[in-house]
């Protein structure tokens, strides 16, 4: 699995890098961005999950790695 | 206020100042939510109430039918001689595309996580010395005495204005704010003051940059030109006015929801872990802020026909109670991890300062409940709350019971 931020929607609410630091972190504008390749590890999973579903401008998604 | 007419139907001649919707509005809007969902007034030249998360997002969403020129609803509409859009007379919540990225662009970097989560000790040793302040005492104005000095005190310093001055930019929100009910040459006359204290403070800016928010805007560039006059004053009254009283109503509403609910209390004085989770809930659950928007041409909207100029009051709050967005939406659930609430808006207009509200709320709370793990209201009566499109508690008596108090009766 991988997370990715659809950078056009991405507004700078800041939920994926607060549940998920793992994952995300912040550019100097304070929007989200995705550390490394996105892929999410079985432990990583609940964190990733939370960043989708608490995102406000429905920009962040979680999918199986092609 | 009190020669209005008295509001007879919300669907149809709604009033966001009328006391009933000051008092509690939840149940008005889950009325409306299920009845229009878009109410509509006559009052102030005319405007409609989205109820829905669904319309809510739609029209925050789209730039195209509506305009942020004007952001808090009044009896005119902006002044002949005010700024036009784009810019707007507080850029740039008040500016629309393109110019609102330009101006949006120059103040994020500020309010982003990095220097922001940078204030958190500041802001804790604040919090810190006003409960100090208050030691040994039973009761407590929790509104006037704890909660409306935090935002105040953090803006001042970020903007780097005397701190001495405090008392006087609690006056200038409460002119801003809730004067929006006088007219409109009143309200010019209330603003002169304001507009001389921040003349001031940018003229010895000016001849003493220093490092901070004032300096910086002094200093910008935008495709090589410094900002105009006009645009450093907008914006430093929109930071005046967006990160004060918002945050101050928000951490009084969680006090008094907490005092209200001795079960959340208990659990959250108990689990510091949940406080994170807890806040969202608390920003969903009792969001202060409801912006407003313009209707920019006749258009049918949402189910409506709108008007050129029409207002728009965009509401988060009630969007946040929404049944469609969110399962048990009436009920204030404080481990709800699914949290996609509306508090700061949504789109390109979101809250500037949203790390910055967040962090004061979370110490804010963080702080009294290590002092205060038990509390109740000393007065349901004596609680009142602001009206107009920023809600909280003003007053709130608290009765406490502090933690030496408890060691000792125990």
């Amino acid at each position: 699995m991988r997370v990715s931020i659809d950078v056009d929607r991405c507004q700078g609410h800041g939920r994926c890098f607060s549940l998920a630091p793992e994952l995300f972190t912040f550019d100097d504008l304070g929007n989200g961005v995705v550390l490394g390749d996105g892929t999410v590890s079985d432990a990583q999973r609940e964190a990733a999950r939370l960043a989708v579903a608490n995102c406000p401008e429905h920009a962040v998604s979680l999918r199986e790695s092609s | 206020m009190s020669d209005k007419v008295p509001v007879s139907d919300f669907a149809t001649d709604w009033d966001h100042t009328d006391p009933r919707w000051v008092a509690d509005p939840y149940p008005i809007w889950d009325d409306l939510r299920q009845r229009c969902p878009v109410a509509h007034t006559e009052r102030y030249g005319g405007g409609w109430f989205p109820t829905t998360h669904d319309a809510v997002s739609r029209i925050a969403n789209d730039t195209d039918h509506f305009t942020s020129r004007t952001v808090v609803i009044g009896h005119g509409r902006p002044l002949e001689d005010a700024p036009p859009a784009p810019i707007g007379v507080a850029p740039p919540i008040s500016s629309d595309p393109p110019f609102h990225q330009i101006a949006r662009r120059l103040i994020l970097p500020a309010f982003a996580p990095g220097p922001i989560n940078a204030l958190e000790p500041m802001i804790r040793d604040l919090c810190r010395r006003l409960l100090d302040g208050l030691a040994g005492r039973d009761e407590i104005d929790a509104g006037t005495e704890f909660a409306q000095f935090i935002p105040p005190a953090v803006i001042i310093r970020m903007l780097g204005f005397p701190e001495r001055d405090e008392d006087l930019f609690r006056e200038f929100v409460h002119v801003v704010l809730e004067g929006i009910d006088q007219p409109v040459e009143q309200r010019i006359e209330q603003f002169a003051p304001i507009e001389e204290y921040f003349a001031a403070q940018i003229e010895d800016h000016r001849e003493h940059p220093r490092d901070d928010l004032t300096s910086y805007l002094l200093s910008v560039e935008v495709a090589g030109h410094r900002l105009s006059p006009e645009h450093v004053f907008g914006t430093m009254i929109l930071i005046l006015v967006a990160g004060i009283d918002t945050t101050w109503s928000a951490i009084g509403a969680s006090l008094w929801h907490l005092a209200t609910h001795p079960e959340d209390l208990a659990r959250l004085a108990g689990e510091p872990d949940l406080m994170a989770t807890a806040v969202e809930e608390f920003l969903r659950f009792y969001a202060p802020v409801s912006m407003a928007r313009l209707v920019k041409e006749d258009v049918d909207y949402v189910g409506c026909a709108m008007k050129r100029d029409d207002w728009i009051l965009l509401g988060f709050p009630a969007a946040n109670r929404d049944p469609a967005a969110f399962p048990d939406a009436d009920r204030f659930v404080i481990d709800r991890r699914e949290n996609r609430h509306l508090a700061f808006g949504l789109g390109i207009h979101r809250c500037a300062g949203s790390n910055l509200a967040r962090l004061e709320l979370r110490v804010a709370l963080e702080e009294f409940l290590a002092r205060y793990p038990r509390f109740e209201l000393a007065d349901a009566a004596g609680v009142t709350w602001a009206p107009g499109q920023v809600r909280g508690p003003r007053h709130l008596p608290l009765r406490l019971t502090s933690l030496e108090g408890q060691q000792r009766s125990a």
